[in-house]
Order: structure tokens, then C-alpha cells, then sequence
């Protein structure tokens, strides 16, 4: 029984994610394309399954089946190396992360947060030698500025990280949420500025627009991407969409209270764990009225069937719920509670991380891209001052509020004034360079190297 | 059983790996093989449960100063680099200095057997499960124990970068 749980268990999670990733990033594509129709103001994929729902299948199969060419000139092993880095990289990290306190394949590594963070960011070698191998002008430009941006922007989400690490006071994921649990405050709300940090370098970190310079359309045609096509294309594309997810994971762990529920130690506010089954029936009762609308009889049995799943979600949501309300037998509630952590945890941890990525597929449909120059100006000149300077002022404001026997929500008395010095003193400095450089600011060339 | 392979497998790539780095003419294969060598490496840290030295050596090597390697290979001209002479003539003294080094390996393993308490310190086998975590053990000596000498380490990196920054300023 030992071996199994320790070998065998981890193993059948890991051969999980990797089944079960490539599809969640297929959804994930066809729901930002969603968002980006619906923000345009037009449908998007329509014709796959109902309101388009089987789109990504359709793509898997799309680029499974499409022409693989490799150039001429390319250097034929590192061209067929640099995909498999950049996925194996991204899926690697997703080991270490924790869905719920039930769900994660290694379990309760001692440096968890670093090994997540150090794991993904091999991933940029895939990138660069993928860029290097095309043997193209666009594939190497693309990789340049993509090193570039990584490295400049990795420190700022370092030192964003060591922000939330010093209220956790452990690198554990489990032992981070269990502080974020035992303090009743979300780190985010303690470190707004530190939360602030890493959420506009992780969209550096993905490569996500409006910082999506490596494959800059425009300038570039894809950048890193240009030569590559079919299989390895879609292999990139998967460490893109995994990248994102880790990100976004790592945010919520250290920053959004991970899988606890808002308020988890409010006793007065447990009606919240009722919101996830009502919020799946809510879905349920909309897919069913739209089933009788749906143009062919194949779409209005999908729609059916994706009610009816919607609806076994939330029955599987709310039995643990049930039954640990008064009203039933004491000793169910105690058998339930197992349960009610493992489903419950991993709903609100997929909600926020969902959150998380949502406000990406937000941004990029908002801001226009940068310019490589003002992209390194932020990194270098903000972010990451800002990022040193907070961490500074947060370790004064804890050693104030222990002083002040200040805790949980009190102890945002101290970082609040703290995180608002951190970030006046940033734009001081980012002023005061720009003064003291203003004509070499507007007459130098923007530099596609720098 | 199972540890002896691990060790011995990472402990062959590591060498393989190294070899090729120094042999390979493309500089770009040198920095794959390098990368190789230094996960490796890693792999040979984590075996000894020392997995802060793991992540560090993978975010500090791999995820950092590799990253910097291969940024600046992709600025060179390749092309010439692969023309120039790729090993140094000094095949007596260098072979003078591999045959001492080797000597002195060999006496440390040899007197290590013959005379105990010489040579290779040998320390007993730590308890497999109740290792202490080790990243709070690495944080306790830098920061308590050996505090000024860590400073001191610090600041001279510090002077060393502040350095570099000035010399690459006065040429523009």
C-alpha cells in the first residue's frame, strides 16, 4: 500500500496532466477566442460542436495532420530538441504544484515555490535554441528579445515572490496556504505592489501580449516561431498555454490563498461554499435553454449533455456541502470533510487561477503592444526597483507590526503604508531618470537588441 | 541498488556531457552539452537530499548564466568561430598538469582505504527519512552563523558588477 501511494499514485498523476493538459490548453484557446469575439463584437467559432465547443478537437486534429517542414539550413537536431524543451519544461513545473490539498504529484517538496519557478524557466531555452536552429533573421531576433525580456523580467518576479515567501516564512506550497489560512488574509492583500509586480512580469514571462514582442506579427511574422509548422508549432503553443497556467498557479498559491474559499475562517459567511454548485446549475439551466435553439439535432444533444454534466458537477459539489450542515448526522460530516477539501479546494483553485488568465485574455485585447525600448524602460527602470524597494520596506513594515503584536488583517496597517512608499519611491526614480535623459530617450533609434 | 544506479547514471552524463562540451566545434552544441553536464549535476545534488542546492544550481546555472552564454553566442559570428584554431598547442604541459592532478585524486582515494582518518573525509550515512529540510539549514549559516564573511562575499560581487558597468560605460 506504501509503494503504491509513493510510486505508483504519483505516476498515474503525472501521466494525467500529460493526457489531459494538451486538451485543457485546446480550451483554453477556443474560450480566449471566445472572449476576444465577444469583446469585438462578433461570435467566434460557431460551427464545431454547439457555439463552437469542439473547435479545439478540430485544431488538434488540424495540426496533427498538417505538413511538418524543417528548413533546409536548420540545424535538424536542436530544431527538433527546442519544441520538446519548451513543453517539457512547462509540464514539469505543473508537478510541483498543488490543485487542492489533495492533489499534487510531488508531494510536499521542501522548496516547492522555487522548484516551480526554476523549472519553468528553463522553458526559455526551448525558445532561444528553437530561434537559433531556423537558421532565419525573424526566428533569431525573436529568440534575442525573448532571452532578453525573460531575464530582465524574472528578477522583478523574484523579488515579488520573496514578498509573499516572507509572510509565509516556508517555500512549501501546502505550508504557504496553510499560513494564508491560519493568518485569514490573502498575501495579495498584504503585498498589493508585490502582487502588482508579478502580475505584469509573469505576462512578460509568458510572452503574452502586450508584451508579446518575441512573436511580434507585425515586425516579425512570428517570431521564434516563424519556420516551425504542424506538431511542433502546436508543441509550442502548449508550453505557451501551460506557462500560463503555472503562472497563474503560482500567483494563486503565494498571493490569492490558494485553494481556501474567500473568508475560510469566517464561520457567518460558510453560506459561500453554496456559490460553486448554484454557479455550475446557473451554467446547467442556460445550456438548457439554448438546447432547443441550436440549429442541428447532433448540437442540441451536445448542449443536452453538457447540461446534464454541468449538473453531476454540482450534485458532486454540493454533497459534501449537505452534509456537513447541521442538519445531518455528525459523523457523515466528519466522513465529508476529506471530501468537501478535496473538491471544494480544487474548484476555487481552478476559479482563481481561470480569474488569473482571464485577466491576461482581458489585457490583450485592451492595450496595444509595446515597443522593445519602452518594454526594457519598465523592467528596468520600474519593475524592478520597485520590486527591491518593496521587499525593503515590507520587511520593516513586519518587524514594525511584530513590535505592534499586529497580525492578519491588522498587519495591513503597517504593509499598506509600506507598499504605497515602495511605489512612490519607484515613480520618484523613473521621473528623475527621465529627466535627466530626455533628449536621448527621443532621439536614439529603438534598439531591437537591447 | 536503486541509489548506485541513479548516482552512477547522472555521474555519466555529467562526464559525457562535459567531454562533449569542450569537444564539440558548434559553440551552440557546446552550451546544450554544457546545460546537460550542469542538470546533471543538479540530479546529483537532489540524490544527496540536498534540494536547495538543486533548485539553486538549476535557477542560478541553468535558468541564469546559461541563458546569458547563449545570448551572447547568438551575437557572435558563428561562422568564424568554427575557422579558428580550437585547441591550444600545449600538449606537454597540459599533459604534465592532468598526470599531477590525477596523482594527487589517486593518493586521496588510495590513503582514504590504507590509513583511516586520512584523505577522504568518510562521514556516516545520513537517516533517509529524518533529514532535516535543508533550505532553512543553508538559510541558519548564512545568515547567523557566517553573516560578515557572507556580506563580505556580497559586496564583492557588488564592486566586481558596479565594475563591469563603468568599463563598458567609457568606450561609448
Amino acid at each position: 500500500m506504501d509503494f503504491v501511494k509513493q510510486y505508483w499514485a504519483p505516476l498515474v498523476c503525472s501521466l494525467a496532466i500529460v493526457a489531459i493538459l494538451p486538451l485543457v490548453a485546446g480550451y483554453i484557446v477556443l474560450v480566449e477566442r471566445k472572449i476576444m469575439a465577444d469583446m469585438q463584437a462578433r461570435l467566434g467559432p460557431m460551427r464545431v460542436g454547439p457555439h463552437g465547443l469542439l473547435q479545439p478537437i478540430a485544431d488538434a486534429v488540424k495540426l496533427l495532420l498538417k505538413e511538418d517542414i524543417i528548413p533546409e539550413e536548420a540545424d535538424k537536431l536542436v530544431f527538433w530538441l527546442a519544441p520538446v524543451l519548451s513543453v517539457a519544461a512547462a509540464l514539469l513545473a505543473m508537478a510541483g504544484l498543488a490543485i487542492g490539498p489533495a492533489f499534487q504529484i510531488a508531494r510536499d517538496i521542501n522548496i516547492g515555490i522555487l522548484f516551480v519557478v526554476g523549472v519553468s524557466a528553463m522553458g526559455i531555452f526551448g525558445i532561444v535554441l528553437g530561434g537559433w536552429a531556423s537558421n532565419s533573421h525573424y526566428s533569431l531576433i525573436g529568440a534575442l528579445r525573448s532571452s532578453a525580456q525573460l531575464v530582465s523580467y524574472e528578477t522583478a518576479a523574484g523579488m515579488a515572490l520573496v514578498c509573499g515567501l516572507l509572510f509565509a516564512g516556508t517555500l512549501n506550497i501546502t505550508s504557504i496556504v496553510q499560513a494564508q489560512y491560519d493568518q485569514g488574509i490573502w498575501f495579495g492583500l498584504l503585498a498589493p505592489v508585490a502582487f502588482f509586480t508579478y502580475l505584469v512580469a509573469s505576462i512578460a514571462e509568458t510572452n503574452r501580449a502586450p508584451f508579446d514582442l518575441p512573436e511580434a506579427e507585425s515586425e516579425l511574422v512570428a517570431g521564434y516561431m516563424t519556420e516551425f509548422s504542424g506538431f511542433r508549432w502546436s508543441l509550442y503553443f502548449l508550453a505557451e498555454y501551460t506557462n500560463m497556467i503555472v503562472v497563474a498557479s503560482v500567483a494563486t498559491t503565494l498571493f490569492l490563498g490558494g485553494w481556501l474559499r474567500p473568508f475560510p475562517r469566517t464561520t457567518w459567511l460558510n453560506f459561500i461554499d453554496f456559490l460553486p454548485p448554484l454557479l455550475m446549475i446557473g451554467v446547467g439551466v442556460y445550456c438548457l435553454r439554448r438546447a432547443p435553439k441550436q440549429p442541428a439535432r447532433v448540437q442540441q444533444l451536445f448542449m443536452l449533455a453538457v447540461a446534464g454534466l454541468c449538473f453531476a458537477v454540482a450534485l458532486v459539489l454540493a454533497a459534501p456541502v449537505v452534509l456537513r450542515t447541521p442538519l445531518v448526522n455528525p459523523s457523515w460530516a466528519a466522513a465529508a470533510k476529506p471530501f468537501y477539501e478535496g473538491i471544494h479546494g480544487g474548484f476555487w483553485f481552478v476559479f482563481k487561477v481561470s480569474l488569473y488568465i482571464y485577466f491576461f485574455m482581458w489585457l490583450r485585447f485592451t492595450l496595444p503592444r509595446y515597443r522593445f525600448d519602452q518594454l526594457m524602460r519598465l523592467g528596468w527602470h520600474f519593475l524592478i526597483p520597485l520590486s527591491i524597494i518593496n521587499v525593503l520596506l515590507i520587511g520593516i513594515a513586519m518587524i514594525v507590526g511584530q513590535y505592534l503584536h499586529l497580525g492578519g488583517w491588522t498587519l495591513l496597517l503597517t504593509t499598506i503604508p509600506a507598499s504605497i512608499i515602495a511605489l512612490i519611491v519607484a515613480l520618484f526614480i523613473l521621473a528623475t531618470e527621465q529627466k535627466s535623459e530626455p533628449q536621448k530617450a527621443s532621439s536614439a533609434a529603438p534598439d531591437s537588441y537591447a | 541498488m536503486l541509489d548506485q544506479v541513479i548516482f552512477y547514471f547522472f555521474a555519466a552524463i555529467a562526464v559525457i556531457s562535459a567531454i562533449l562540451t569542450v569537444t564539440r566545434r558548434n559553440v551552440v552544441h557546446s552550451a546544450i552539452f554544457l546545460i546537460t553536464a550542469l542538470l546533471a549535476t543538479a540530479g546529483i545534488f537532489l540524490q544527496l537530499r540536498a534540494e536547495f542546492l538543486f533548485i539553486v544550481q538549476i535557477i542560478l546555472y541553468v535558468g541564469g548564466i546559461m541563458v546569458l552564454f547563449v545570448f551572447v553566442i547568438m551575437l557572435v559570428n558563428l561562422d568564424a568561430a568554427v575557422r579558428q584554431l580550437q585547441f591550444a598547442r600545449q600538449k606537454w604541459v597540459a599533459l604534465l598538469i592532468s598526470l599531477a592532478l590525477a596523482a594527487q585524486v589517486g593518493l586521496m582515494l588510495w590513503s582514504t582505504g590504507k590509513m583511516p582518518g586520512q584523505g577522504v573525509p568518510v562521514l556516516a550515512a545520513a537517516p533517509v527519512d529524518r533529514l532535516p529540510p535543508n533550505s532553512e539549514a543553508v538559510a541558519r549559516s548564512l545568515f547567523e552563523t557566517y553573516l560578515l564573511p557572507f556580506e563580505i562575499a556580497s559586496v564583492l560581487l557588488l564592486v566586481a558588477m558596479i565594475g563591469a558597468v563603468v568599463m563598458a560605460k567609457k568606450r561609448t
